[in-house]
Formats: structure tokens, sequence, C-alpha cells
């Protein structure tokens, strides 16, 4: 056969090919739907023990923490796109990315804040994220910020203020610690929760964090607190208002009217205040600031 | 001193997979061969000619006996400086080029720079390789592969060149050439050792032979000598009547070939004065007498059937 | 004479490699999966550069791996079973210097291929942080102790291909590879189990087999952490002291070996 001859034949060919994709394409995504309910995958970790991990990872520890921190990560954002917020692996893949590599600090921190964190922020397990940050500790002596995220979590999370300034204290004596950490040490003894201290000690985490979602967090929280401190300033304005008409206001109108207030305030999130029954004001409920980021009931 | 001295030469090998039988390849090998020959090693496949040749190589090492050349243990680097070897079907590096590979291997002589090119530009000319330089010897065919080997193994101009099998897979024209370059070795004063089952190219190019079978040396020397051994006679007699032939029958190695008057008769070598005794009698007349011409070919089958053992009880012997 | 003889077989080892296409194949794929690093720290938050480096120098050191393996069985193997080696072995060297020369022509090769790709990793972390940082010439400690390590895998690739096929010198060879990776576990298990025999067994074993965990500093670098300067002598120690023990064995068995 000639190359000519050839020609009609290899057009046969590329046609043939054309065709045969054209079939594929459709088919796979008619397949697309239908067997993702077969290949959901359980909620599963295979081999459970870090330390195995690490032996059988022949020396490519770092490499395969890294997958587990990425796993841990996607774990985390996931749960919370599906809106399940019980967060189940968290705690178990962090301990094996540390099991790994100890000196990822990332996973020590992440786990400080969001396993402690009650759902729906976190998973609700303050004493893992307690371990977890001990372990990091023992394994980076020199990474003093450990102890403030310990400290912060002792603080926040569980209330023992004891502990809290325990760990402020351990901290401070690294000679590359911040002068705060002792002055933190002293406050929180001294004065327990303490809505200034918070502030400081959430402005400090949004600075220090090279981490989004724990930046996020954090600059959350700090919107909460400054939330709280509107409220409160509202608040006796509105009992000012209270004291001169002898009654409650009907609006926060009313308030600006009697010349207590300069206009009607947003929150940080831009959204009107909203004046309730009995002198209350709260946060428009459309607005993403949710008080429920403050601390607990029962302080502050 | 002897170009290659071989005593006593004995090699076993181990077979088996679980139970280890011992295989001797060579028995007690003794052989000699002078400078400025061209020795053949003959013997059929398997015989152990490849083994021997190695072992002289140094390639493997003999369970009893020695063997040196020009002196020098075999194996030992200095025998190589004086010894060059061509081995059976050649590979060699084929992402190189000829002139790569022997300037590759020349460097493993005490060649200056200068010399090193020079030997080697030569060595291309005198193998007929100087045109195909460049090539790659991925592309060279098993000819002009050979042609490679033997530049490589002359390539330190030394005194005594071994190949084994250099004939074994080219065509006429490259036996041709490879003929012409072993006879251009020994017009240069070389001794040249090689293994061939080939008879016609034993014939054509060998001072000396060794026949080796199963291990054994079983003939060594000249052809012509090892031929004349075994020949004998071929005489045209004329006679008068067949009773005047009736003396003639013992003396004959073969049948007598009869024909109007005269008879063929082949005698062997010691017969010949009984002969010429008988024909001076009456009733016979010696016609013509030739010495035979035993080919390379007969006398190899002879040799090799009279060291085998003894195959079958009811073998008719002559 | 004799080493100019070794260097000339070294050089030789080491053009062998280069013109063996094979070779290209796996450094092309070390250097996309380096490339690729810089997408996947895209996913996952805050640590990128530790990602590319971990990812780089496991590439490094896996297809270094590799190279290794079919390197140094391919080049010992092949040469005594298409006998190439007769030819070289008929020149006036001995034949601990044919050993010693490839072992070397391997190990340039892949000193020249790990240069390769730690070009690529420079690279992709330049293209990542627009700039080197001083704390990123530990990277280098890491690097070095790839190639200790490979150094011992081409020094065990052709002790096995002195007396054993291809693909077992290979298997052989990863095993040893796998268990050397292990050791300190196997010796940390056998202190586990109060019996003694085990205890002896596996403790003798850590001590008789390379152990490649020694080497292992990726992780720790990747942070920017150094490597301690006794570390790296002793680990130098260590692997040119292994390398001697087996190329010695190999020239020993090799010199009394008949060659097919």
């Amino acid at each position: 056969m000639t190359k000519r001859g050839l020609r009609p034949a290899r057009w046969k060919m590329a046609l043939f090919l054309v065709c045969a994709f054209a079939g594929l394409v459709p088919a796979q995504m008619a397949l697309n739907e239908r067997v993702a309910r077969y290949r959901n995958t359980p909620e599963l970790i295979w081999i459970p023990s870090g330390r195995v991990l690490r032996a059988l990872s022949l020396g490519h520890n770092g490499l395969l923490a890294d997958i587990y921190w990425t796993r841990a990560v996607q774990h985390f954002g996931s749960q919370r796109v599906e809106r399940k917020f019980e967060y189940p692996l968290l705690a178990p893949l962090l301990d094996i990315t540390v099991a790994l590599d100890p000196q990822l600090l990332i996973a020590y921190k992440f786990g400080g804040v969001f396993l402690s964190a009650p759902p729906p922020l976190g998973a609700g397990q303050p004493e893992k994220a307690v371990e977890l940050l001990r372990r990091g500790i023992a394994e980076n002596p020199d990474e003093w910020r450990l102890w403030h995220d310990l400290g912060f979590l002792y603080y926040w999370e569980l209330k023992d203020y004891k502990s809290a300034s325990e760990a402020y204290l351990q901290g401070s004596k690294h000679p590359n610690a911040a002068p705060w950490m002792e002055v933190m040490a002293a406050v929180i003894l001294q004065k327990g929760g303490d809505r200034e201290t918070s502030r400081f000690l959430w402005t400090e985490i949004y600075n220090s964090t090279e981490d989004v979602t724990i930046r996020e967090n954090a600059r959350d929280h700090l919107d909460t607190l400054r939330a709280l401190d509107d409220i409160d300033e509202l608040e006796r304005r509105v009992a000012a208002f209270r004291d001169r008409a002898g009654r409650w206001p009907e609006s926060l109108q009313e308030v600006v009217a009697a010349g207590l207030l300069q206009g009607i305030p947003a929150d940080p999130a831009g959204h009107p205040y909203q004046l309730q029954p009995e002198g209350k004001v709260t946060v428009d409920p459309s607005s993403p600031v949710k008080l429920d980021y403050g601390p607990s009931p029962g302080s502050l | 001193m002897a170009a290659i001295e071989i005593s006593g030469l004995t090699k076993d090998y181990l077979v088996g997979f679980w139970r280890k039988r011992r295989f001797r390849a060579l028995d007690d090998l003794s052989l000699r061969v002078e400078p400025g020959e061209v020795f053949g090693f003959l013997g059929p496949n398997g015989a152990g000619k490849t083994t021997t040749l190695k072992i002289l190589t140094g390639l493997i090492f003999p369970t009893r006996g020695t063997a040196t050349l020009l002196g020098h243990p075999a194996g030992q680097p200095e025998a190589f400086l004086h010894a060059g070897f061509l081995p059976e079907n050649p590979y060699f590096y084929d992402y190189l080029t000829p002139q790569e590979l022997l300037d590759y291997f020349a460097r493993f002589f005490p060649f200056t720079p200068e010399e090193r090119r020079r030997r080697r530009d030569e060595v291309l000319e005198q193998v007929g390789l100087a045109e195909v330089r460049d090539r790659p010897l991925r592309k060279f065919s098993k000819g002009m592969l050979q042609r490679v080997g033997i530049a490589q193994a002359i390539l330190h101009s030394p005194e005594v060149v071994l190949l084994d099998e250099p004939m074994s897979g080219l065509d006429p024209v490259g036996r041709h050439q490879v003929r012409e370059l072993i006879l251009q070795l020994k017009a240069d004063g070389k001794t040249v050792f090689f293994s061939t089952h080939v008879l016609s190219d034993a014939e054509a190019l060998c001072d000396r032979i060794a026949v080796l079978n199963r291990g054994r040396l079983v003939g060594v020397g000249q052809i012509s000598e090892l031929l004349r051994r075994q020949a004998g006679y071929d005489a045209v007699i004329e006679f008068s009547s067949p009773d005047a032939l009736s003396p003639l029958r013992p003396l004959a190695a073969k049948p007598l070939v009869i024909s109007g008057g005269q008879c063929q008769v082949q005698i062997p070598e010691q017969e010949l004065t009984r002969l010429l005794a008988l024909c001076q009698r009456d009733g016979l007349r010696l016609v013509s007498l030739n010495p035979l011409r035993l080919s390379l070919e007969d006398y190899f089958v002879e040799v090799l059937r009279e060291t085998e053992p003894e195959r079958s009880p009811a073998a008719a012997t002559q | 004479m004799n080493s100019s003889q070794t260097l000339a077989i070294v050089l030789n080892t080491f053009r062998e490699a280069v013109r063996d296409r094979v070779l290209y194949n796996l450094i092309a794929f070390a250097l996309i999966l380096i490339a690729s690093a810089l997408l996947f720290g895209e996913i996952s938050i805050g640590i990128q550069k530790t990602i590319l480096i971990n990812l780089g120098l496991s590439s490094i050191s896996i297809f270094g791996l590799l190279i290794a393996i079919f390197l140094g069985i391919g080049l010992v193997y092949k040469e005594m079973d298409k006998r190439s080696l007769y030819a070289v072995l008929s020149k006036p060297i001995r034949r601990s210097q044919f050993v010693v020369g490839k072992f070397l022509g391997l190990n340039f090769t892949i000193l020249v291929n790990t240069a390769l790709m730690s070009i690529g990793l420079w690279a992709a972390l330049f293209y990542l942080t627009r700039g080197f940082e001083p704390r990123d010439i530990h990277i280098w400690e890491a690097i070095y102790f790839i190639l200790l390590q490979l150094s011992l895998v081409t020094a065990l690739c052709l002790f096995f291909s002195c007396f054993s096929t291809p693909v077992l010198s290979a298997v052989f060879t990863f095993v040893a590879y796998v268990i050397g990776n292990l050791a300190s576990d196997i010796r940390a298990f056998g202190e586990l189990t109060q019996n003694n025999l085990l205890q002896t067994l596996t403790t003798g074993l850590y001590y008789l087999l390379p152990n490649f965990s020694n080497f292992n500093v990726s992780a720790w670098v990747a942070h920017g952490n150094a490597v301690g300067r006794e570390v790296i002598l002793l680990n130098t120690a260590y692997a040119l002291c292994y390398d001697a023990i087996l190329v010695a064995a190999s020239m020993s068995i090799f010199a009394r070996k008949d060659l097919k």
C-alpha cells in the first residue's frame, strides 16, 4: 500500500477515535452521580497508629505528615460544608500528623483551637487539645508560643485560670518569650476571665498565626468582643434614656433623638444593632457576628 | 620460551541442583605453542576448547595444572601486556563507536595520548573499519563486530593473539577477511592461537593443530605429519590372472577394486616394501603408485572415533 | 597507571549511564513531581514551603533509589551476561580495579543525577518564595545524606550482582533498604519483648545491617532546622566504612568467580 493509499484509512481511524470519545464523555457524566453511592468511603483511618506509620514511611515521614495534615484540614472543611459539625476524625488525624512530624507546629496550633472549641465551631474535645499541645511543647522546647496556645486554651475554653496562669508563666521563662507572657500570667491569676485580657490574647493570636482559618476564627472572636462592648455601651445609653423618660425607648431612633446617641451604630459586620424589650440590645439575626463566639455562658 | 605453555590442566565443574556431580571439562591437558606459530585448536562442540581459552585468559580458574603466556601466569595483568584476546560472539558496548571503544581499551595500556591515537587509527585501518569509525556499534553486522574484536585484540601489538572461534557466523567475505588478517599477523611474526571447528580454515592457516575431544588431547602436531601417519599408498597393478591377486589381499586396507586387467589397491604405509616385493614376481606389474591424500576431515572423524568409548557391542570392525 | 585505568572505567560507566535513555525519563518524572508540589501546596494552608521541601526531598530520594537499583543491577549484570566483560578483563588490569571503577562510576552518575534534581528543587523553591533564606542551606544537608544513602544502595547492588541474577539482586537490595530503614524500630521491638534471645538477635541485626534510618533528616530540615555537625561527620564515616566493607567483599567474590 502506498502512502497515498494510507490517507483514507488514517482518516477513518481518526473519525472512529473522535466518535468513540464522543460516546465516552456522556457515559461518564451519567455515571458520575450514580457511582457516587458506591464510592462513599466510610470515615475510616486504616492505620491508626502514628508510630507504625512513621516506621512504614521509610524516611518519608515529613511528606506523609504533610499528607495527613492536608487530610485533617480537608476533613475539617468538608464537615463544615456538609453542616455536620462533629469532626470525628480531627483528633486522630492530628495525632498521626504530629507522630509523623513532631515539628509541624501548625498541627498543634490548629488542634489547640479547633479541638477544644465547642460544636459547631470545633470538636468540643478540650482534653484532647490539651494533650496535643503538651506533646507539642515536649517535642519543641524552643517554641514558647505553644505555652501561649496552651494557656489560652485553659483560659478561654476550660476557664481554668490557675492552669492558664501557670502555662503563661512557664512560657515566659523562655529567653525569647514576649514580655506580655509574664504579664498575662499575673493578670489572669489576679482577674480571671476578663474582656480586655481576652481581647489582647485574641489579637495576639490574630497577628501571629500564619494559618488563614485560625486567623479568621480569631477575627470572629474579636468581632464578638467588640459587639459585646458595643452592646454594653448601648444598653447603658438606653438605661440612661429610661432614667430620663421613665420608660424604655421604643426604638434606637428615640435614643438618638434624645441626644444620647450619635446615630444608629452597626456591628463590626455592618448590621445595625437591634433594640429588644426591657432595654436589651442584640445583634441583627442576619449578621455574621455571633454572640455565641463569646465565652461560654456563666462568665465575663 | 614457549609462547603458550599448558601443563596438566584440569577443570572440574559441579553440576546438578541438589546432588552435585563432578563434570570434567578438561582432563590433564598439556600443550606447547612456539613463538611465531599459527596454532589451531580443534575439536567438536563441547570438547573443552573454549574452556581452555578461558583459562588462558583468566576468565575461569583451573582445578589443577598451570598455563603460562610468554612465561607469565595466565590471567595476570603482565600476561595481558603481551597477549590479546578475541572472545566468541563478542559483544561490545553498543552505545559506543569503534573509535571510542578502541580509545577506551587503549587506556588500559601504557600509551601516551599520541601513541594511543596513532595506534587506534592504525588498527582501524588494518581491520578495514576506518570508514565506519564513528558509527555506533549497535549498527554493526556480525562480520564487522568480529573485525572490531580483532582490532581490540591487536591494539597493543601483542606477541600472542588468542582467538575463540574467529570465523563463527561469518559469511564467505567475512571469513576471507579474517583469514587475511591472521595471515598478516603471522607475517608480522605474531603467535596466533585460535579455536575452531571449521577444518578447512585450520588446513589453510595452521602450522600445527591440536585436537581435543571430551576434555582430552587426542592429537597434536603438524597437519602434514598427522595425515601421513594415518595415510598409505594407492597402487594400480596389472595382473595376468586372478590367482596372482591373492597374495595382495592381506596387505590391502580396503577391498580391491578390479576393472579390466587392472586392480586398484590401497595399502597402509608399512606394507609398501612387501607390495613392491610382490610386484617383482610374475603375474603382477606395478602401473602407478601414489601416496594417499587423506583429508583433515577424515583424520578428524577417525581420531574422534578412536577415542570414543564403545557405543554398540555389535559394531563391525574392519 | 593503575589509577588512570580505574578512572577510565569510572568515566566509561558514567558514559554508559548517560546514553541510557531510561535515566532521562526518571529525572523528568522527578522534576515534574517537584513542580507539582507547587500545586499541592496551594491546597493545604500555611505550610507551602514545608510541603515543597518535603516532596522535593522525597522525590530526589525515591527516584535516586530507583536509578541506583536499576543502574547498579543493569550495569554489572549486563556486562557479565552479555560478555562485554571478557574484552575488558583481557586487558592488563586486575578484576578488583573493575569492581572499584564500576562502583565509583555508578556513584558519580548518581551524584550528577541528584545534582540535576536538586537544581529543580531549588528552582521551585525560588519560584515559591522569591528568594532564599539563610536557613535554606540546611536542605543541602538532607541532600548530602540522601547521597550517602544512595552510595550504600549502590554498594549493595554491586555486592549482590556479583553472585546473583538481576531480579534477585534487585529484590535483595530493596529488602535490605526496607529493613535498613526499620532498623531502629526492630531494635526497639526487640527491647520491648523481654526475650533475651530475640533481643540479642535484633540488636545484632541492628548493627550488622546498613542502618538507613540514620540518614533520614528530611522532615527536620523542611522546617529550617540544622543538622548537627557531629552527626554529619559520623554519618559520613558510617557510610564510607560500610561502603568499603561491601566493595571489599564484592572484590573478593569477583576475584575468584568463574565467568561463564
